[in-house]
């Protein structure tokens, strides 16, 4: 059990710290980093390679947006096994479906209640 | 000075950033933010939820908390500090959805919140469900 | 009448004098060392608004109306108003200047603004085309911000050179009569570009404006930097005004006894958090009149080369990749006006 989060810090502090190294050291804006971790993650979870991660570090490697990518990739591939071409459309949207929805709702919610503040 | 000369010199006039502490930083804040997705993942399953769902529930938990901290104007001044830490876990793809949406709910609810709201995720979602599609289309000519 | 000197410098024959300034700010610039010296601060950053356009609209107000008063004067004597801020299509200026039913003009400089209204109103006022005129400008962090980079709420990190936007306003009432400070010349800036791309280092864009238009001066004057108490630059930042010496010194110009950068001295750059230093419009034109211009009044500044530096780009030019032009204006400001007795 305390593994589990050892790991999921660990790896998932990794990841994180690898997306410091490109803000400190290129010229990459956060939104092409953000970009940039998915369709790794797209990359990596359809060559398999990223599963092992997953059952590894758990949270550690679905928590970062490389795990999104990963997800997308999985829910691609199981969705093909099953209906075949229109897997390859539905199943990215399908699988990943609870985080998108409730990243829209919390944010059209949270936008109607709260308002901006200046930074100091 | 020739413009190339000047270039080097701005480059060469650049402080380096203050990676000794945005990495830890970005490491330890990025970590945390795991840990408390695995800690939900862990509860969920000993509620007996099945894993590909136990960790859905991980993610949308640190979506729902990074959509509150946003609301309250504290995750940006956490994010000040902790760089990629905030940036690459979920949390960090929620605030970029939820602060453009709450700046720009001035220009109204349709093309303010509602637009605005994917300046910074749409090109996320684009891009990463298209590569996907890609790799649907690859399974399936190889199928 | 004014008359050109050289290619660049127009030297006016009129005592132009500065009749009222005020400067505005919010709870940052009011936490900054040149806190003490503003005409108005609101620590409200949102000045009661529902906007942020509202709200800069709001903050260049209270500097145009302070200035107008402390002028001694009211609306109704100004016959031309020039304004302009950092929003598109100025809105800033227009929605505060709507009430005021001056004759209007909208100028864009970006953060050069001020010089380049200053000297519009120096040189309207000196042939004698306006009996009064109004300089204003204005910069508002969080509408600069949320047009030019990101939302506020969102958890960006900045870059050691990246600025931070004033919220602050200058406002300057001209009139031709004698009264320190005084406009002496004005130089018109050349659009310099030495094809710096980085959107968060315009103090390195912007620097070499500043050097071309401080060389066209000495060289149209034929003086030196050291006729000079105080070069006052807008807001190169740490890293421009270092690059502006830099080029200086390469052209035998040494000015680093005697420079300041009003990015430099608005916000205590240790303790406040601003990386490079402060930007926008607002910065130059509420360090001059809250800081420079009371100086330059009662004599401990007999001297000052005011160039305020601009940043040309938009977000447009930037997304599609080109690099960032420059653009400084130089208004020499004085105690004393040196032909004050052959005129009037």
């Amino acid at each position: 059990m305390l593994t589990d989060y050892l790991w999921a810090f660990l790896v998932g502090g990794g990841i994180c710290a690898v997306g410091q190294l490109f803000i400190d050291y290129t010229k990459l804006t956060p939104a092409r980093i953000l970009v940039s971790y998915v369709v790794v993650g797209v990359i990596l979870g359809g060559l398999g390679l990223y599963q092992p991660l997953l059952d590894f570090a758990g949270a550690g490697a679905s928590i970062p947006l490389t795990g999104f990518g990963a997800l997308l990739a999985k829910g691609v591939r199981e969705a093909v096994a099953e209906q075949g071409l229109f897997g390859a459309f539905s199943g990215g949207l399908t699988a990943s479906a609870a985080g998108i929805a409730m990243a829209i709702f919390a944010a059209l919610v949270v936008a109607l209640l709260a308002k901006s503040k200046d930074k100091s | 000075m020739t413009a190339k000369d000047y270039q080097a010199a701005a480059q060469k006039a650049i402080p380096p950033s203050k990676s000794y502490k945005n990495i830890p930083m970005a490491f330890l804040v990025g970590g945390l933010l795991c840990v408390l997705g695995q800690a939900v993942i862990n509860l969920a399953l000993s509620f007996g939820l099945e894993k590909d769902m136990a960790s859905a529930c991980g993610s949308i938990s640190l979506i729902l908390l990074s959509a509150v901290l946003t609301g309250l104007n504290v995750y940006d001044n956490i994010a000040k500090h902790a760089g990629a830490g905030t940036l690459v876990p979920i949390t960090g793809f929620a605030n970029s959805m939820v602060s453009p949406a709450m700046e720009f709910k001035s220009e109204g609810y349709i093309l303010g919140l509602g637009a605005k709201m994917f300046s910074i995720a749409g090109p996320v979602l684009v891009y990463g469900i298209s590569a996907s599609v890609i790799y649907g289309l690859i399974l399936v000519i190889m199928g | 009448m004014a008359k050109r000197l050289g290619r660049y410098t127009l030297q006016l024959e009129r005592p132009v004098s500065i009749i009222g300034y005020a400067a505005a700010g919010s709870r940052k610039e009011a936490q900054g060392p040149l806190g003490k010296y503003f005409d108005c601060i609101n620590e409200d950053s949102t000045f009661g608004e529902t906007s942020w356009e509202k709200a800069e609209s709001a903050l260049q107000k209270c500097a145009v109306n302070k200035a107008i008063k402390k002028a001694g004067i009211t609306p109704g004597d100004i016959d031309i108003m020039l304004a302009g801020d950092l929003l598109n299509q100025c809105i800033g200026s227009t929605y505060g200047a709507r009430q005021l039913g001056i004759p209007y003009l909208g100028l864009y400089g970006a953060c050069s603004t001020m010089a380049e209204s200053l000297l519009l109103a120096a040189l309207l006022t000196e042939t004698g085309l306006a009996n009064r005129c109004l300089a204003a400008t204005s910069s508002h962090f969080c509408s600069a911000e949320r047009q030019f980079r990101f939302p506020l709420e969102y958890g960006g990190q900045r870059t050691p050179t990246s600025q931070w936007t004033v919220t602050g306003a200058g406002a300057c009432v001209t009139a031709l009569q004698s009264g320190a400070p005084y406009v002496q010349a004005v130089t018109i800036g050349t659009i310099e570009d030495y094809g710096i791309c980085d959107i968060n280092n315009m103090g390195a864009a912007m620097a070499p404006a500043a050097f071309a238009t401080l060389c066209h001066y000495f060289h149209d004057t034929e003086t030196l930097p050291s006729d000079y108490d105080l070069i006052l630059t807008g807001d190169l930042g740490m890293i421009g005004t270092q690059l502006l010496h830099q080029l200086m010194d390469e052209a035998k110009l040494s000015i680093t006894a005697n420079h300041k950068d009003c990015g430099l001295l608005i916000y205590d750059r240790l303790k406040q958090d601003v990386h490079a230093g402060g930007s926008g419009c607002g910065c130059a034109a509420s360090v001059l009149c809250s800081y420079i211009l009371p100086q330059l009044q009662d004599g401990r500044l007999q001297n000052v080369l005011f160039i305020a530096t601009g940043a040309m780009m938009s977000p447009t030019s930037v997304q599609q990749g080109e690099s960032i032009p420059g653009m400084a204006h130089l208004l020499h400001l004085s105690h004393y006006f040196e032909k004050e007795d052959a005129s009037c």
